[in-house]
């Protein structure tokens, strides 16, 4: 079957999917054009505010799909992915610092100005590289995965699960929070890296430039639904649910559970990283307070708000939740952490299934991959067919 | 893309002697000596605590006995091997609790039973052959859940999710099947397909049944072995055994 083909059949059986990809080639093409096209004076005009917020949430959104596609099909509750997302910041923050060049305070060339205050002669060695922009993009996918794969390769190994695996990934969001907030890490300390000029040569300041991240981070997020769904649609997907179902079966069967949970740990933390590289550039600031434990649960919220299990349901879930967010944090600051925490006691207690379960039972289509209704009927006709030898 | 199945042989019979084991103090096996030949359906019965579980657990590999031997053919001494190498060897075994995978469908749970690479790159990118297709669907015919193939497992009633794990066992093409209460808690009708189920195994397959219902042991038993106190109290078809004066002291008279 040819890629569209095969494209076609995958979205015809996702309605969801569907439209989300739809809901993304909508705002890829409607925001740039309310921004660009639209004069300021219209009440149509998109303002560059609102154009940053929707990329932020969308970087959300794929932090949140790479949540969903470890907890939702495998159980793996992370609560330390907002680490992932911010070692992806950092690489691109790193990049953009190097960017600046002499524009900064002290005018050194090579230095960031935190260097220079801090009385440091030379660039240290995991700087060297960061001023290529290829280096920094590997590096935003590279170091996210070392992390995760050496963290999921003892854990997995020696068999932690459940709420003990849990505890750890938040202690080492935790101790990565604390680490980077030392000023001799080399990473800015609390203040972290801001004041970013320029990427790839085009200025950040410019709407157009903002314009283009966004269309990027659009793409980014559909690119990345694309291969969590291509990933749960194949055997490896059904053997990932068959360990969320039945972890000792599994192992019996023959399949080597802790590699299946590692290679999953592994891309779930890349997909955190690059959002967490998207989100730099857009709100202009990378700082520890990223790895915050807080961070990471709000993502599990997120993704349960939306519906565990379903991908296109965490997706929802991260845009509703901030801007819920965004709308308290503006009308009623102090509340929001009491409204975030209310929320999940809600949508755990009424909700189990999430908005995503709430709309499916209004319409039964929307099914989700917990429940695959009729699978097979339509395409394995030669089985139901086949004679019966074994008697 | 796969391997082929191994070629298994179907001629090895399970030979155990002289099997010994104790917890503290405690024997569970004294002495248990039993042969089931190559495509034999043998049942064993006998009271709580006679043994059965324990010869089941030397077989597969869980429990180690503290003297005696344990032979699969010529060539595999038991004994020596692991769970998974036991298992690798041809001898399946069903747990007397269903456990398959609640979210996936009846085909896509035996699809993963499939014999074959088990990495995650292969499965990444596996894709059923004709030939699997037409396995899984003779698999479904045996077990009788070809109109269940798209219901997804936890829709299933107790006693399909026992066919479903026997179909899953029978997927990995084992020469041994070793099957603990399989009717424990099934209506009637269950337990017949049930018995319908494990003859039309026993065609291809070495079945040993463990089981307490005597009627559903006497619809499926050529060759009945009873156990007592950790040995062999008496073996021959299930009219021999019910007449044998010392069965019926120990366990049927009772």
């Amino acid at each position: 079957m040819s890629v569209a083909g095969r494209l076609s059949t995958a979205l015809r059986e996702d309605p969801g999917g569907t439209v989300l990809l739809a809901l993304l080639a909508a705002v890829a093409i409607a925001v740039p054009v309310l921004n660009q096209a639209v004069p300021a004076s219209s009440s149509l005009h998109l303002s560059t505010y609102s154009l940053t917020l929707i990329g932020k949430y969308m970087c959300y959104g794929m932090l949140a799909l790479a949540v969903d596609l470890i907890w939702g099909y495998c159980g793996i509750l992370s609560l330390g992915h907002a680490a992932f997302f911010a070692l992806g910041g950092y690489a691109m923050g790193m990049y953009l610092m190097r960017q600046i060049g002499p524009r900064g305070v002290y005018g050194n060339p090579i230095l960031p100005d935190f260097m220079v205050f801090l009385n440091w002669q030379k660039l240290p060695w995991f700087w060297l590289g960061f001023n290529h922009f290829w280096f920094a993009l590997a590096m935003m996918a590279l170091v996210p995965a070392a992390l995760a794969f050496v963290f999921g390769w003892l854990a997995f190994r020696s068999r932690v699960t459940g709420v003990y695996l849990s505890i750890m990934t938040q202690a080492l969001s935790y101790a990565l929070m604390l680490a980077f907030f030392r000023n001799d890490m080399g990473f800015g300390g609390n203040n972290g890296f801001t004041d970013f000029k320029d990427i790839l040569g085009f200025d950040l300041h410019e709407d157009h430039t903002r314009v283009v991240l966004l269309v990027v981070t659009a793409a980014a997020l559909a690119a990345s639904y694309l291969a969590c769904r291509a990933i749960i649609r194949s055997r490896a997907g059904r053997v990932i649910r068959a360990i969320r179902d039945a972890e000792s079966r599994a192992r019996f069967l023959g399949y080597r559970v802790e590699s299946y949970k590692l290679w999953l740990f592994v891309f779930s933390a890349v997909l955190a990283g690059i959002a967490g590289a998207l989100y730099v550039p857009q709100v202009g600031i990378i700082n520890p307070s990223e790895f915050a434990p807080i961070n990471s649960i709000e993502v599990v919220i997120w993704v349960a708000v939306g519906g565990r299990g379903t991908l296109f349901g965490a997706v929802l879930g991260a845009v509703l939740v901030n801007y819920a967010k965004t709308f308290f944090t503006g009308a009623l600051p102090e509340a929001w952490l009491y409204a975030l925490g209310a929320l999940f006691v809600l949508v755990t207690l009424f909700l189990p299934r999430g908005l995503v379960g709430l709309l499916s039972r209004l319409r039964p289509t929307l099914g989700t991959d917990d429940a695959l209704p009729a699978r097979w009927t339509h395409r394995s006709g030669v089985g139901a067919s086949a004679g019966n030898k074994a008697k | 893309m796969k391997a082929p199945p191994p070629e298994l042989t179907r001629d090895k019979s399970l030979r155990l002697k002289d099997l010994t084991v104790s917890f503290d103090g405690f024997k569970a096996l004294d002495g248990l000596t039993l042969t089931v030949d190559p495509g034999e359906l043998r049942c064993i019965i006998g009271p709580n605590g006679a043994g059965k579980t324990t010869m089941m657990d030397v077989v597969t590999g869980k429990t180690r006995p503290d003297r005696g031997s344990a032979w699969f053919g010529d060539a595999v001494n038991l004994l020596t091997l692991s769970e998974p190498e036991i298992a690798e060897a041809g001898i399946g075994r069903k747990f007397q609790k269903p456990t398959m995978f609640e979210s996936l469908t009846v085909f896509e749970n035996l699809e993963l039973a499939l014999w074959g690479d088990k990495s995650f790159w292969k499965a990444l990118v596996a894709r059923l052959s004709r030939p699997e297709r037409e396995r899984i669907g003779e698999i479904l015919d045996v077990i009788g859940l070809t109109a269940q193939r798209a219901d997804v497992a936890s829709t299933l009633s107790h006693g399909q999710k026992q066919w479903l794990e026997i179909g899953m066992l029978v997927m990995q093409e084992p020469e041994l099947l070793l099957v603990d209460e399989p009717v424990a808690g099934m209506t009637p009708q269950e337990t017949e397909r049930t018995a319908e189920l494990l003859l039309s195994l026993a065609a291809e397959h070495s079945l040993i049944v463990v089981e307490h219902d005597m009627d559903f042991v006497r619809s499926i038993a050529r060759r009945v072995t009873v156990l007592h106190e950790g040995r062999v109290l008496a073996e021959g078809d299930m009219d021999q055994v019910q007449n044998d004066p010392r069965v019926i002291e120990v366990y049927l008279g009772a």
